[in-house]
């Protein structure tokens, strides 16, 4: 077989990635969407609003394409651990597969059950019965959410386990344990106020393309009003919740935490914080940097004093902790770089959107013509639509890539966690071919969206049961009559 | 085996039956897309009689998958890592027709809408196909070394008795969608599906008997536990005559209902079979037993407590959704 220097680890890993963020691209877009349509459904339903109807019903239908496209892409995530992670199968499955299954037995069900009821019963239940469709929804897919970072805390920070002596795998003592895991509730809202400000920023950001264009102008600068203000509350959340979950790392991960602000020497009692820098990867050090102090220890302890363990430290603390069980020969160091970018572009990010959000709720007060003349601003929100996707995906790269090089923290390494039964072949031939459809479907999505954002909101709904199209009307009497 | 390991070999299988059960329909509406369906309304027609349904149905899958990981994690690695190709090639299939749908509404030109109804039906009959040749192909023996990893190669998966496999419950799931068109729409896509039925039966007998024969063949089900396998082989065939009746007497709901039995006999063949082991080695030491392939008794237990609480739930509001949708779809008018 032609050796092209890839073993079934390195492809392994990297099919793990693409599937995982591109499906990523899609959940925090169909959890938040849900929960903005279900905002206008809702105020709909209050105001009696018609324009509220049909924002529900106009950005819903983006809520639909996403939703397709994470259901389809999730199934490779469930499958993808028994296909290529046989050996973590194994290892975690006392403690894995619980949370997964109960992910579509109390999330999958309800959120795919009223997804459908939702889609095609317009005018046919009582407004408030349809609008708790839609939030039944978004209360389903928030819940497969907090059980599928339920599993994924516990491999960040395993508790509530023993380890079978017998078979040497990991065994579930308490459920209360895995459920209460602080990692599970450091992460959770940040990814759920994540995923709204995901939605808000994209939809707001179509809406400023559309008001660059002076089309409907009433509806988008009511649909960007709803959007900047779920954007607002929960960007500001985000950040809340992510300085959150950055404390409570330095003492839970600490290699992740340094490698996040690109630590590799102890730091000082003045808290440099590195703005950016330059880094020597394979000597572990900082090449240049500009400091700014006191911020580090403003971030990590909230006062101006205090120290931070640096990543060499740390690694030598983990070769006394763990050579003895798994060799002298392990590399602590997580990928630093790609920890240090992603965190600034995270975090930068959450402060811009809270940034534009403020300024775009006062451009577009009611009485205001301010949003129509500042098209500056309107281009600024339109490409900032993309910027979510970027930013959900910098999140993951630090909380996963800063697990190296565990699979479970401290307790399965990566490379012990692979099947050993699988070919290389057929890992290249699956990650072409996945790779290939996520770009096809990809360019429909974007294509889809964007037409739909150009057919514009006027544009009967036609998805399904209650289309009013009379030729096809299931409710006619006697449709169960024999002929 | 302890009888909560009992209980959850059975569990999967229940949940294997409810998905083969819903989404044969599916998968069986799905590849009637292009050729039964003659023109854009008709599809439109088709397609709505499982859009509010298709997913939902897809999450039985979904859902045995994760109580196979929670139950018996060693079942699970072996059989998904093993089948990889397999699986692979199923998850491709039940991405495009997943999304076809969808898009397929949302597009412009024939072209595309073309190539979106394309995928709905090779994408239904694909994943149709491989997941009976999987599942014939893995009580047929594979091969299995100590540690419990599959080592097979094409042709231990590919051969005669896996290919009827496949066959078979592909005509099964079209059969089954023709008896769900049959019931949800009405005027002409019903009578044709009715004839279509009338021709599709007996090839389905006929795939019946030699997949009956060739087990006897392949397998050690008749070997070791003749008086059941032989019982529900009958229950399949009887099952299916039923089915048939239904289609010549014109009787619908009995035709759905025999092929949604006949699809879940299948499943009950199967892990009857299998019965007490998980997967069948060729070298008999190393199958995987119920005994050894499952999570502790910690984890079995929980999963029990919460499967009972929420599944009630679950199954009211997924009947309340059929209920929902109960009502036929005309048929488009004809008009030029």
């Amino acid at each position: 077989m032609l050796n092209l220097g890839l073993d079934i680890l390195g492809l392994a890993r990297f099919q793990f990635g693409m599937t995982t963020v591109f499906h990523f691209f899609f959940v925090p877009f169909s959890i938040g969407l849900a929960f903005v349509v279900a905002v206008m459904e809702t105020m709909y339903a209050i105001k009696g609003d018609k324009d509220y109807k049909k924002m529900a019903q106009f950005w819903g239908k983006m809520f639909l394409y996403s939703f397709a496209v994470g259901v389809v892409t999730g199934i490779i995530q469930e499958f993808q651990f028994g296909m290529n992670w046989s050996e973590y199968s194994r290892f975690m499955g006392d403690i894995f597969g619980a949370p997964l299954a109960i992910e579509a037995l109390a999330a999958f069900f309800l959120e795919s059950t009223f997804i459908g009821m939702w889609m095609f019963t317009w005018d046919r239940f009582n407004k408030w019965v349809h609008t708790l469709f839609i939030w039944l929804v978004m209360f389903g897919s928030s819940l497969s959410a907090l059980w599928i970072l339920a599993a994924n805390s516990f491999m960040q920070n395993p508790l509530g386990y023993i380890i079978n002596q017998q078979t040497g795998h990991v065994q579930m003592v308490s459920f209360g344990a895995v459920l209460s895991n602080p990692q599970l509730w450091s992460e959770f809202p940040h990814v759920i106020f994540g995923a709204f400000v995901t939605a808000s920023f994209v939809i707001a950001g179509c809406a400023a393309w559309r008001l660059l264009k002076k089309d409907h102008v009433t509806f988008y600068r009511k649909s960007l009003n709803v959007a900047l203000v779920i954007g607002l509350i929960f960007s500001v959340g985000s950040i809340a919740s992510g300085d959150m979950q950055s404390r409570y790392l330095i003492n839970n991960q600490p290699m992740k935490f340094a490698a996040m602000e690109g630590l590799y020497k102890n730091s000082t009692n003045k808290g440099e914080w590195a703005a950016v820098s330059g880094f020597d990867t394979k000597n572990h050090k900082t090449t240049w940097s500009v400091d700014v102090p006191y911020v580090l220890n403003l971030l990590s302890y909230h006062k101006t004093t205090g120290t931070v363990k640096g990543m060499n430290t740390i690694n030598t603390e983990l070769h006394a902790k763990y050579d003895k069980k798994f060799g002298s020969d392990i590399n602590y160091y997580v990928p630093t770089k790609t920890l240090f970018w992603s965190f600034r572009i995270m975090s930068g990010a959450g402060a811009l959107f809270a940034l534009l959000a403020i300024v775009g709720l006062i451009f577009n007060r009611k009485k205001s013509q301010l949003i129509m003349s500042q098209r500056w601003f309107l281009y600024i929100m339109g490409l900032c639509l993309w910027l979510p996707f970027v930013v959900n995906t910098a999140g993951w790269f630090i909380t996963e890539f800063g697990r190296y090089p565990w699979v479970v923290y401290g307790l399965l390494t990566i490379a012990d966690a692979v099947s050993p039964n699988v070919s290389v072949a057929s890992l290249l031939t699956s990650n072409i071919i996945y790779f290939l459809m996520f770009a096809g479907m990809g360019v429909v999505m974007i294509v889809l969206c964007h037409r739909t954002l150009k057919a514009g909101p006027d544009i009967e709904n036609t998805d399904g049961y209650a289309a009013g199209d009379t030729d096809l009307d299931p409710y006619s009497k006697g449709a169960f009559n024999h002929d | 085996m302890t009888s909560l390991q009992l209980l959850w070999f059975i569990l999967i299988g229940v949940l294997f039956s409810g998905f083969f059960f819903l989404e044969g329909f599916d998968f069986g509406v799905g590849m009637l897309v292009k050729s039964f369906a003659k023109n854009e309304a008709e599809r439109d027609v088709v397609i709505r009689s499982i859009g509010p349904h298709w997913d939902g149905n897809e999450v039985w899958l979904i859902t045995a998958g994760g109580a196979m990981f929670a139950s018996f994690p060693m079942w699970y690695a072996t059989l998904f890592s093993g089948f990889y190709l397999v699986l692979f090639l199923i998850l491709a299939s039940l991405i495009f027709r997943g999304v076809s749908f969808e898009f397929r509404a949302n597009m412009k030109t024939e072209t595309w809408r073309n190539f979106w109804e394309w995928a709905s039906t090779i994408g239904s009959f694909c994943a149709a196909f491989l997941f009976g040749m999987l599942f014939t192909a893995m009580i047929a023996g594979m091969p299995i070394d100590k540690n419990g990893d599959m080592t097979a190669h094409f042709f231990d998966y590919v051969n005669l008795f896996s290919l009827v496999g496949g066959v078979a419950v592909t005509v099964l799931s079209l059969v089954h969608g023709l008896n769900f068109i049959r019931l949800k729409t009405s005027g002409e896509l019903r009578d044709r599906a009715l004839a279509w039925n009338k021709i599709l039966y007996p090839v389905l007998f006929a795939g019946e008997v030699l997949f009956a024969i060739l087990l006897y063949f392949s397998t050690d089900f008749f070997a070791k536990k003749p008086l059941t396998t032989t019982a529900i082989v009958v229950a399949l065939v009887v099952f299916t005559c039923l089915a048939y009746w239904g289609v010549l007497g014109n009787h619908e709901w009995l035709s759905f209902i025999g092929s949604g039995l006949s699809l879940i006999s299948v499943v009950v063949l199967i892990f009857n079979g299998l019965f007490p082991r998980v997967m069948v080695a060729n070298n008999s030491a190393y199958s995987l037993l119920i005994k050894n392939s499952s999570s502790s008794p910690y984890t079995l237990h929980l999963m029990t407590i919460l499967t009972f609480s929420i599944l009630p739930i679950v199954l009211i509001y997924f009947i309340w959704s059929y209920w929902v949708f109960y009502k036929r779809l005309a048929s488009p008018k004809q008009n030029a």
